[in-house]
């Protein structure tokens, strides 16, 4: 039975990402704990790729330090592991679909079925190709999450109505990374996917401050923070838990609903 | 074939902020391809500017040399800018144009396809930035200051290997923050749907004209045709019209580096597995888990640890075959055909030419062996004075 609806029980959700493996995998089990305490109601878990094309730099380099001592899809298991032994936090995968492909559908789902992973995020599996593992992900218990960009127009009818778990709104064009300012007009999308679904929107890519926290939790369900997250481990190496806790927890403040 | 597959390869395994694209540019492409005013403009461009239709070359002395097949070059060296890449980039850069675009970006590797690209943009009008390793900028500099002169922005690409394939990383980056304005113009038959196809299509011109050629010159059909392969677009082109002629062997030469034993070569069908990677299911060359691998060959256009989708398919269903060349062989078939017949052939399309130096004397002197010569090796005299001890900067 998947947790995720646990996420979005507690007002707005606030779903906080890190790259497993950066700086170590301990350290890894130990932030995903630390902002669970601080008041993470989701967290995405981001298994390290080579190529990770939707990323920006931040992401891209965490990526990179993670597979610099050799993170295995193995490795992040064992983390889920971990992490399960303490907490029931809803947690789901962010990965690029050949690390998945690689390791064999059927092994990944059943994995992450006995590790207790709720749900997986592919930047590179859109609606089209979601048939590589639907179904056997759904056989597993583990939700696909859609993601829908300002781009989708169209498309919002069709992947909304066949999306499980959450529906991740992608805040704007590009990759992830800090922004200043969301130009995109969200309230339009939102309102055209709830007129669709009656499933939890979390928007992500760009967000980093409390006030921009504030704000999309007025239109949303969910507010998802990669970038800036990882920020902080980069800047705090092996000792990055204090200053996680205080922005986890400033920024699930500011999640108002 | 339909919805971009190809067998299993192929597909769409792209973010959901460019499908929408993906699926408007397929609309424009099938709609300005049946567009009678499109297709004489396009080939128009490609007789007077690109100057199409490329010779087929008999080329006799490499022939009595190797005392077998008649070899014949098909001379896309001879084209404006010094390689095939134009004949895709005209198609692409016009559709982009018809489309309302003021943008195109595109990867390179050795530079050549990033050259043409700032070439067909200068010649439209278009605003052109062209993403490239920057282990590529420093072998292939003399590329660099080509594509500025031309008025194109050159982005050195710091990530990853900094060759090829983080190229195309970042030249998606930017379309997907640029979806609007900008079409990304790639290179090779190799992306998501609809790129292997309309690539594969601008590029099909080679094998039309070689086909009508022989068959005037010799009245019968080639034994075999041999190209280079990295991603595969002129591979694709030479082969395309003869796929349906069961009799002619297609063959692909694939960059084998120092060695298919060794880390070191981008020969993704002798050693990739088959994966989902810059928004196709195809082959690559990848290390456990799935990471994408390293890869090295001594020819930056050959330097790419995948393969388009379609040679994938033409692969497995055993309608063409894929062979590894080592550097030291494309570099003796470099020097060889410089030589033999007054033509520097590109350090890539050397690679084919060693195949035929390969197999030539083996056959039978009826039979024929058409090889693409898909670029020329000015660009790589430096590189390969290199390879052999000599400092042109003394």
């Amino acid at each position: 039975m998947s947790r995720i609806p646990n996420a979005f029980k507690n007002g707005t959700a606030f779903i906080g990402f890190l790259t497993a493996g950066d700086p170590t995998i301990e350290k890894t089990v130990e932030y995903i704990l630390a902002m669970e305490e601080a008041g993470c109601d989701l967290i995405e878990i981001g298994i390290p790729f080579s190529d990770p094309m939707a990323e920006g730099v931040v992401i891209q380099d965490a990526n990179v330090r993670a597979l610099k001592h050799n993170t295995t899809t193995d490795d992040v298991f064992e983390i889920v592991k971990a992490v399960r032994q303490k907490t029931d936090v809803p947690l789901v995968f962010l990965t690029y679909i050949n690390p998945v492909f690689f390791y064999g559908y059927e092994e990944f789902f059943k994995k992450c079925s006995e590790y207790g992973i709720d749900g997986i995020i592919s930047p590179d599996l859109p609606y089209e190709e979601k048939g590589e593992i639907a179904d056997i992900a759904s056989k597993n218990g583990v939700d696909v999450i859609s993601l829908i960009a300002p781009t989708s127009k169209q498309r919002i009818q069709k992947i909304a109505s066949e999306a499980t778990g959450f529906i991740y709104v992608v805040s704007s064009l590009g990759v992830t990374g800090m922004r200043s300012e969301i130009k995109t007009d969200l309230d339009a999308i939102i309102s055209d996917i709830r007129d669709v679904t009656d499933l939890p929107l979390a928007v992500g890519f760009g967000i980093n401050t409390p006030e921009q926290a504030t704000k999309i939790s007025k239109i949303a369900d969910g507010v998802i923070v990669g970038s800036a997250i990882v920020k902080i481990i980069e800047e705090h190496g092996e000792n990055a838990t204090e200053a996680l806790k205080e922005y986890v927890a400033d920024m699930k403040n500011a999640c108002i609903k | 074939m339909t919805n971009g597959r190809y067998g299993e390869y192929g597909g769409q395994y792209i973010s959901e902020t460019l499908m929408n694209e993906l699926i408007y540019l397929e609309e424009q492409y099938n709609h300005y391809m049946n567009d009678s005013e499109f297709v004489e403009e396009l080939n128009t461009l490609l007789k007077e500017y690109a100057g199409r239709p490329s010779l087929l070359y008999y080329a006799k002395r490499m022939t009595e040399d190797l005392g077998g097949a008649k070899i014949y070059l098909k001379r896309e060296d001879l084209n404006h800018t010094g390689a095939h890449k134009i004949n895709n980039v005209l198609g692409q850069v016009l559709l982009a144009k018809k489309m309302g675009k003021t943008r195109v970006i595109a990867e390179t590797g050795a530079g050549q396809h990033g050259v043409a690209t700032a070439t067909a943009a200068a010649l439209l009008d278009m605003e052109c930035e062209v993403f490239m390793g920057e282990v590529d900028t420093k072998r292939q500099a003399l590329n660099v200051y080509r594509m500025e002169l031309l008025g194109a922005q050159v982005h050195s690409v710091k990530s990853g290997t900094q060759t090829l394939k983080d190229a195309v990383n970042d030249a998606f980056r930017d379309w997907i923050a640029n979806v609007g304005t900008t079409n990304y113009v790639i290179g090779s038959t190799m992306g998501p749907h609809p790129f292997p196809q309309m690539v594969r299509d601008f590029q099909a011109v080679i094998s039309a004209e070689a086909r009508e050629q022989i068959l005037e010159k010799e009245g019968k059909l080639p034994t075999a045709v041999l190209a280079c392969v990295g991603g595969g677009s002129n591979a694709m082109g030479a082969f395309y019209n003869f796929i349906d002629d069961e009799e002619v062997q297609l063959i692909g030469c694939e960059a084998g580096g120092k060695g298919i034993d060794t880390p070191y070569n981008a020969a993704a069908l002798t050693n990739g597995k088959i994966g989902i990677f810059h928004g196709m299911k195809s082959i690559f060359n990848q290390g456990d888990y799935g990471q994408i691998a390293p890869v090295y060959s001594i020819s930056a256009g050959l330097d790419y640890p995948g393969v388009g989708p379609e040679h994938a398919y033409l692969r497995d269903s055993g309608r063409a075959q894929y062979v590894p060349i080592n550097d030291e062989e494309a570099v003796e078939a470099f020097e060889y055909l410089s030589r033999m017949e007054g033509i520097i052939p590109a350090i890539e399309s050397s690679h084919a030419v060693a195949h035929a130096m390969k197999i030539a004397p083996e056959m039978d002197k009826e039979d024929i062996i058409i090889i693409c010569l898909s670029g020329r090796g000015d660009k790589d005299v430096k590189s390969i004075a290199e390879y052999r001890g000599v400092d042109l900067n003394e």
